[in-house]
């Protein structure tokens, strides 16, 4: 890739001049200058305004959010602003997307930085027109005094601009208080909008360039296999068709991903493996267990757990079993490589543009400099796509190939060679003392991780407990991680434990509870949805149940009805009403969108996926057969948004996903007198 | 190889190809028509929905020799000149996406379903849009705008 300047980048970006940098800044005093104004925003000579980030835009909201909180502080229409995210030869590195941290650590530099801009082109134009900051008006991208403006732009020429444009963006900048937001805490839809009803936006997948071959790579029969000898020559013979190994590494280039398949097919045929033994998923609960590590990793130890249970009145256990899923994200792994001698460029679907980077440069023994990766907004990751699988493989496809190369990978490769959701499995010991409370609290996770591992209920005597397992299967991140398994064995056990007291679970909660943000929206939910009446009136075949939980600094409740196929033992989830609260709004059309998607998504896990498997790969890694949510499932949705101005904004694409298995469990022995302890619920 | 003729948005095609490549990959990759989406290869989530002779089919699953002597309509199809189509305008004033990697079959599987359904009944745009997947699971987004679409359809008449 040829070093691009500015300007150029500029017309790229869809017109508009820099004007206030000409020099395009290089790797290195990106990195020297990390934090500095000329990495996060430029000013364009037609007014608009370019917002740099290295965070990607998956279908999340980031690229709305982002250019809302820049239009806030520059006071301009959201609509003159750019965006331009995840490509690392000119954004700054903001980290992996993921783990809600756009908005509490990416959106708070953005503001700064354009509210740093703000200040700097409004004492240009106190010194263009000789009177205070007070006396001025700064609105529509223009600060206007007596009847004459200047634009953002003329303002821009300065050369105090030019100077403070390369200082570090001041820590302590004063930004828009939410009180007084006037772009954002509005309703917007994503401003890539358009681009999506009409087809025209490239997603990875779409990407094309000039002679550009298609890929495809053979792969194992299985986790482990190894391949001891392959002909390629049967795919070599088909017209076009470049075939190429290297160590396990073999696949083809051709004119169309047909042909690339029929050669890819033909090499299988030839090829010899060398398989391992694999555990099936019949037996994965006690794999792990026998798997587990020796060193567990402590969590919230308060107390003494030995002493609480020995003194509590009545003592109680349960096992939760949570199996692998995928996140099937409807756009499956794709890349396009491109090299041009020593530098390769990349486009590709990740959530994760610099580590990506960093592992085709290791991969290549190249600087990373000489490695360009460009993220399009692809189609769903949901902590599913931080990795890079597929830009290396088309980029050891293309550097064969001598042509560009484009490596789409199938549902079933998607469904098999991915990373999945850890399975886990929780044991959970308790002691309710005579006043009915819980007084002692074991909680230990194999497997899936510490996330939401805590309780936020008020017990004297904690011990809480992550043991990492040997996985079957090659498992990663996944929306909220392990808060979803750990919030609904808590919950779920919670909800025996208020049976036991002889509690309402509503009542039993809010009896154990200091967080009062946690109350404010199980309050909010409970009353929206008529718990207490509900609960007074019973509907044949049907049951009610709740939870909540916490998690990346943002609060969620959920109620909801389900009824229960007395013949199947499935259960339908009828009603859900869930209250969400992650501090001030910044955009609610989107929050809603991503708390409603939340609860529709977890209603998967909850109540059909489970990736079965067997000899080394999943039996189900089908859309036929691995189900996921749809139109069919969908139950009567109320979402209630908190919004609570005083409170900094936190990431909102995961928690609202924690309560919605645990709140159907409950419900599900609400209607029927059995617990649920496994997802999928099956009674 | 085969030469398939076929009418694409209103243009004639030939096409010389394998006639049994997915229409999918046609499109895509000889006629670079990128908005049809791939998602999984065996019409079970409809992000490669494309209208044959009017009719919504799964187009991954479709050998390109059916589309022969056929009229096929893709989301390019759609808006005329500068103007959106009133169902791609209602996706849009509704923000029915996420991710949009679903939404250009979601639209033309709501187009089929309008035809069928002028004002369709809640169950009916369950019954008619259940084969469509999105995984950012914006289902209440997406009935929202079929039936805002529905609306502006009404209004024009």
């Amino acid at each position: 890739m040829s070093v691009i300047n500015r300007r150029e980048f500029f017309q790229m970006a869809g017109g508009g001049l820099l004007i206030v940098v000409t020099a395009p800044v290089s790797e290195a005093q990106r990195t020297a200058a990390a934090g500095a104004l000329e990495t996060r925003l430029h000013i364009g000579e037609d007014g608009f305004i370019t917002i740099l980030s290295g965070k990607v835009e998956e279908g999340q909201g980031a690229l709305t959010e982002l250019a809302m909180a820049a239009a806030e502080e520059l006071r301009l229409p959201v609509e003159r602003i750019r965006m331009v995210m995840g490509d690392t030869d000119r954004v700054p590195n903001d980290g992996t997307t993921a783990g809600s941290s756009t908005t509490p650590r990416t959106f708070p530099l953005v503001r700064r930085a354009a509210a740093t801009a703000r200040g700097l082109l409004l004492a240009a134009a106190v010194r263009q027109f000789g009177v205070g900051p007070a006396r001025l008006e700064v609105r529509d991208g223009a600060v206007a005094y007596a009847g004459k403006s200047f634009g953002y732009a003329d303002l821009a020429r300065s050369p105090e601009i030019a100077a403070a444009y390369a200082k570090e963006v001041p820590a302590d900048t004063v930004v828009t208080p939410a009180k007084d937001w006037q772009t954002m805490g509005q309703p917007r839809v994503r401003l890539d909008g358009r681009d999506l009803v009409t087809g025209s936006h490239q997603f990875p997948s779409d990407i094309v360039r000039p002679g550009m071959l298609y890929g495809c790579v053979l792969r194992p029969p299985s986790y482990g296999a190894t391949l001891d000898s392959v002909d390629l020559g049967p795919g070599e013979k088909m017209p076009g068709v470049k075939a190429v190994r290297d160590g396990d590494f073999v696949g083809c280039a051709a004119p169309t991903s047909f042909a690339a398949r029929k050669a890819v097919a033909a090499i299988s045929a030839t090829a010899k493996w060398k398989t391992v033994e694999q555990p099936s998923s019949d037996v994965l609960f006690d794999y792990l267990k026998q798997h587990a590590s020796a060193q567990a990793r402590p969590g919230q130890d308060r107390g003494s757990v030995e002493k609480g249970l020995a003194q509590a009145q009545r003592k109680m256990k349960a096992t939760y079993q949570v199996p692998y899923v995928q996140h099937a994200p409807l756009e499956p792994r794709a890349a396009v490589a491109e090299w041009q001698q020593d530098r390769l460029t990349v486009w590709t679907g990740t959530s994760n543009p610099f580590a990506v980077r960093q592992s085709l440069a290791e991969a290549f023994g190249l600087t990373p400099e000489r490695v360009h990766v460009f993220v399009p907004h692809f189609g769903g990751g949901f902590g599913g796509k931080h990795t890079g699988e597929a830009a290396l493989e088309a980029a050891r496809l293309a550097k064969h190939a001598g042509r560009p190369v484009a490596v789409h990978w199938t549902r079933e490769e998607e469904f098999t060679w991915a990373y999945f959701r850890p399975a886990a499995l929780i044991e959970i010991e308790a002691g309710l003392d005579a006043g009915n409370l819980i007084s002692a609290w074991d909680f230990v996770n194999y497997n899936s991780g510490s996330a939401a591992i805590d309780t936020p209920y008020r017990i004297p005597n904690t011990r809480v407990r992550f043991i990492p397992c040997d996985s079957p299967l090659r498992h990663g991140s996944y929306r909220v991680l392990a808060a979803t398994a750990n919030n609904f064995a808590r919950e779920a056990f919670t909800d025996e434990l208020a049976e036991a007291a002889g509690k309402d679970p509503l009542d039993f909660r809010l009896a154990h509870l200091d967080n009062e943000r946690i109350v404010d929206v199980l309050k909010a939910a409970a009353e929206k949805f008529g718990w207490r009446e509900r609960r007074k009136r019973r509907k044949p075949g049907a049951g009610i149940g709740l939870a909540c939980g916490t998690e990346k600094n943002s609060v969620v409740a959920a109620c909801c009805e389900v009824e229960v196929d007395r013949q199947t033992g499935s259960p339908r989830v009828t009603e859900v009403v869930e209250a969400f609260e992650c501090g001030a709004i910044v955009n609610p059309a989107n929050l809603r969108s991503q708390v409603e998607g939340c609860i529709v998504m977890g209603l998967g896990p909850a109540l059909r996926e489970e990736i079965l498997f067997r000899g080394g790969r999943p039996t189900n890694g089908r859309f036929g057969s691995y189900r996921v949510p749809r139109f069919r499932d969908l139950p009567k949705l109320d979402v209630i948004l908190l919004d609570r101005k005083e409170r900094e904004p936190a990431g909102a694409g995961e928690t609202p996903i924690v309560a919605i298995a645990p709140a159907i469990a409950n419900a599900v022995f609400d209607a029927t007198g059995k617990r649920a302890r496994a997802l999928p619920i099956r009674i | 190889m085969a030469s398939i003729r076929f009418t694409v948005n209103g243009k004639a095609s030939n096409v010389d190809t394998e006639p049994e490549r997915p229409l999918l990959e046609v499109l895509r990759e000889d006629l670079g028509l990128t908005g049809t989406k791939y998602g999984c290869g065996e019409g079970q989530c409809a992000a490669c929905t494309v209208l044959l002779d009017g009719r919504p089919v799964r187009s991954c699953i479709t050998p390109v020799r059916a589309a022969e002597g056929r009229t096929v309509v893709t989301i390019e199809g759609l808006a005329r000149n500068a103007a959106l189509h009133p169902i791609q305008q209602a996706f849009l004033d509704e923000g029915a996406f996420q991710c949009g990697y679903c939404t250009p079959g979601m639209i033309l599987g709501t187009v089929a379903l309008l035809e069928a359904h002028p004002k369709p009944t809640d169950a009916q745009i369950v019954e008619g849009l259940n084969g469509h997947l999105c995984r950012c699971s914006n289902y209440n987004r997406i009935e929202a705008a079929v039936r805002r679409a529905a609306g502006y359809a009404a209004e024009k008449r």
